[in-house]
């Protein structure tokens, strides 16, 4: 008994240490995002003296403002969501079949054309012949460029095939067969309906690598009025190119008075540009937060 | 022959069916793998087709292979250059600083969600680690830069409120390794716990309830039964990631490279990157970036060997 007391003594000592370190995460965490929404609203003599900390302070609207007034974000912005719908529908056009295909025990050869795709998780061409490719291909300044090089991921494939050969039962396939369903009717009528999970999760991992991707823009594209969002965020975010370009549109009378210095211009539209850019998938994340966790988990547990 | 029969004789309605036959009847199945194999043969394949300017001095308008051989020029170009050993320096000592720091903790943070109850606390804090993963790289980079910002840096004022000195974090090449992998550490540790609480989920409560009557504390019960169980994904991750060590954060390094703190901050892969696209050294370049993809296919495959050896869990 004494014992027993003892040791539970210990417990609760060790889970009150548990909850202190995951709180601890959490505000490790969550402190810069808070500080990034409430700066992005906050006057920016407050925010670069240091008097914002957490809560926003002298409200101001101004950045949003110059964000929504820029040309090039909202082209970007344009830019990246062509991108990515179309550059998901490729992925989900490619993905699909194959991995069902994949998944299929009776499919002759599957062996042969998984190890074929997992050697290019392992062993690649490297960036510069990567790149002649796709010169070659004709595709430089192109939108294809930036969708047909990632047209399919080998992860995603495994994933998406796990899935096909867990969840659909081997019977219904056959009894399919026995009525003389063919292989593509199987798979849009019935594998299809059955599987919107997983293209869900799909689609979602697809999407967010095209909403977040700038690499491949800034090798392939050379013409400005194509970049996709993520490029403007780098001339803006990284490169501090807070020229009369970038701002200049924006800096009308009442604004340019309000801001007499460049610099508060340029930390004023970052915390703006940074929430702009990252709301979409802030705003659907916790209603999808599920099927995501389910698409790493389904890979997780392949056999 | 013998091993396929084997494998479909679960199915008897192809059992004693011909190798054509049992192609022909899934033909459709190969339509539907004709896009992904298209896409791996032209995108994946045909750059390995171009490796072979490695060992040429590639001319454009003599095209890949209308160029000649020069064999291993580039090679001993690279090796015998004055940045060959910084590179190397710099991609293994921040692969495995990330390694050292960024690796254990998702299996910290995991176990410790595993030992607090479903609820909302537990739900907050998960939802709240995980979304760091969505943030793109360009953003993370800028907030990397605002926040250590010597003039209005939220850290760098935080840093001045305790009443330290703060440094020139990103100009300094000393601080260049600590602030990649330290934000990487902020952006993935929670996503990271995924894999793991999955391998959790698979603990049989049997075994906590027979350590319980024995008298096991929580601490215990943690170490001797929760930690052995995720082992083989823990070592399945520990190979995916000495497979990729060269590879490492290419993208996020680029953005936040700068002239000053370049001698810690320059990769393989960024030096790839400017000799091959920025100064279209493409043979040379393409050296380089064999030389990067061969170390990596040999660390992964020695350590599958010795994760073989020494624990039965490997890749293949």
């Amino acid at each position: 008994m004494v014992t027993a007391m003892k040791e539970s003594r210990g417990d609760k000592l060790f889970l009150i240490s548990t909850y202190i370190y995951l709180s601890l995460a959490l505000l490790v965490i969550l402190y810069p995002l808070i500080y990034i929404l409430s700066a992005s609203i906050s006057s920016p003599q407050d925010v670069n003296s240091g008097a914002m900390w957490l809560f926003p302070k002298n409200v101001t609207l101004d950045g949003y403002k110059l964000v929504f007034e820029n040309p090039k974000i909202w082209n970007g912005y344009w830019n990246t969501i062509i991108y990515t719908v179309v550059g998901t529908l490729v992925n989900l056009a490619v993905t699909l079949p194959a991995s069902y295909a994949l998944s299929r025990s009776d499919f002759v050869g599957r062996q042969l054309f998984m190890g074929l795709i997992l050697f290019t998780m392992f062993f690649s061409g490297g960036l510069v012949p990567t790149y002649l490719l796709v010169k070659n291909l004709g595709l430089i300044n192109s939108m294809w460029a930036l969708i047909l090089p990632v047209a399919a991921s080998v992860w995603n494939i495994v994933v998406a095939r796990t899935f096909f050969q867990t969840t659909i039962p081997k019977e219904l396939q056959e009894a399919a067969h026995i009525d003389g369903c063919t292989n593509l009717k199987l798979f849009i009528r019935i594998i299809l309906p059955l599987s919107a999970p997983i293209v869900a999760v799909m689609a979602l991992f697809y999407g967010v690598s095209h909403w977040n991707s700038y690499f491949p823009s800034l090798i392939y594209l050379n013409d400005e009025a194509k970049y996709p969002l993520q490029m403007v965020l780098r001339q803006i975010l990284v490169l501090q190119e807070m020229s009369a370009e970038t701002t200049g549109a924006s800096m009308n009378g009442e604004v340019a008075i309000a801001m007499n210095n460049k610099a508060e211009t340029a930390s004023l539209i970052k915390y703006g540009v940074i929430v702009v850019s990252t709301l979409p998938i802030v705003a659907v994340y916790p209603f999808l937060q599920r099927y995501f966790v389910q698409g790493v988990m389904i890979g997780s547990v392949k056999g | 022959m013998k091993g396929s029969n084997a494998a479909v004789s679960g199915n008897p309605s192809l059992k004693n069916k011909s190798l054509g036959k049992r192609i022909w009847k899934n033909w459709e199945l190969y339509l539907f793998m004709l896009p992904a194999l298209l896409y791996f043969l032209v995108f994946h394949y045909g750059p390995m087709y171009g490796i072979q300017i490695a060992f040429k001095n590639f001319v454009p308008s003599k095209g890949i292979t209308g160029s000649d051989w020069v064999g291993f020029d580039h090679f001993e170009r690279f090796f015998n250059s004055y940045f060959f050993w910084d590179l190397l320096w710099n991609t293994f000592s921040i692969s495995f600083y990330e390694l050292a720091i960024g690796f254990p903790l998702p299996i910290i943070l995991a176990l410790a969600f595993n030992e607090v109850r479903n609820g909302p606390f537990k739900k907050s804090v998960q939802t709240v680690t995980y979304a760091p993963h969505f943030i793109s790289v360009v953003v993370m980079a800028g907030m990397i830069i605002t926040f250590l910002s010597p003039s209005s840096g939220m850290i760098v004022r935080f840093i001045e409120f305790l009443g330290l000195q703060p440094a020139e974090f990103l100009t300094d090449p000393a601080w260049f390794k600590t602030v990649y992998v330290l934000s990487g550490v902020w952006q993935s540790t929670g996503w990271g716990t995924i894999i793991y609480l999955a391998a959790l989920s698979g603990v049989d409560p049997q075994l906590h309830e027979a350590a319980i009557v024995d008298g096991a504390s929580r601490m215990k019960r943690m170490l001797h039964i929760n930690l052995p169980t995720i082992v083989p994904t823990i070592t399945i991750m520990l190979i995916l990631n000495m497979g990729n060590i060269l590879g490492l954060g290419f993208e996020k390094i680029l953005l936040l490279q700068n002239s000053l703190n370049m001698e810690a901050s320059d990769v393989i892969s960024t030096y790839v990157y400017r000799a091959g696209l920025v100064n279209a050294q493409y043979s040379f370049s393409t050296a380089v970036g064999l030389f990067n993809s061969v170390v990596n296919v040999i660390l992964l495959v020695t350590v599958n060997q010795i994760a073989k050896r020494t624990s039965e869990n490997s890749l293949w």
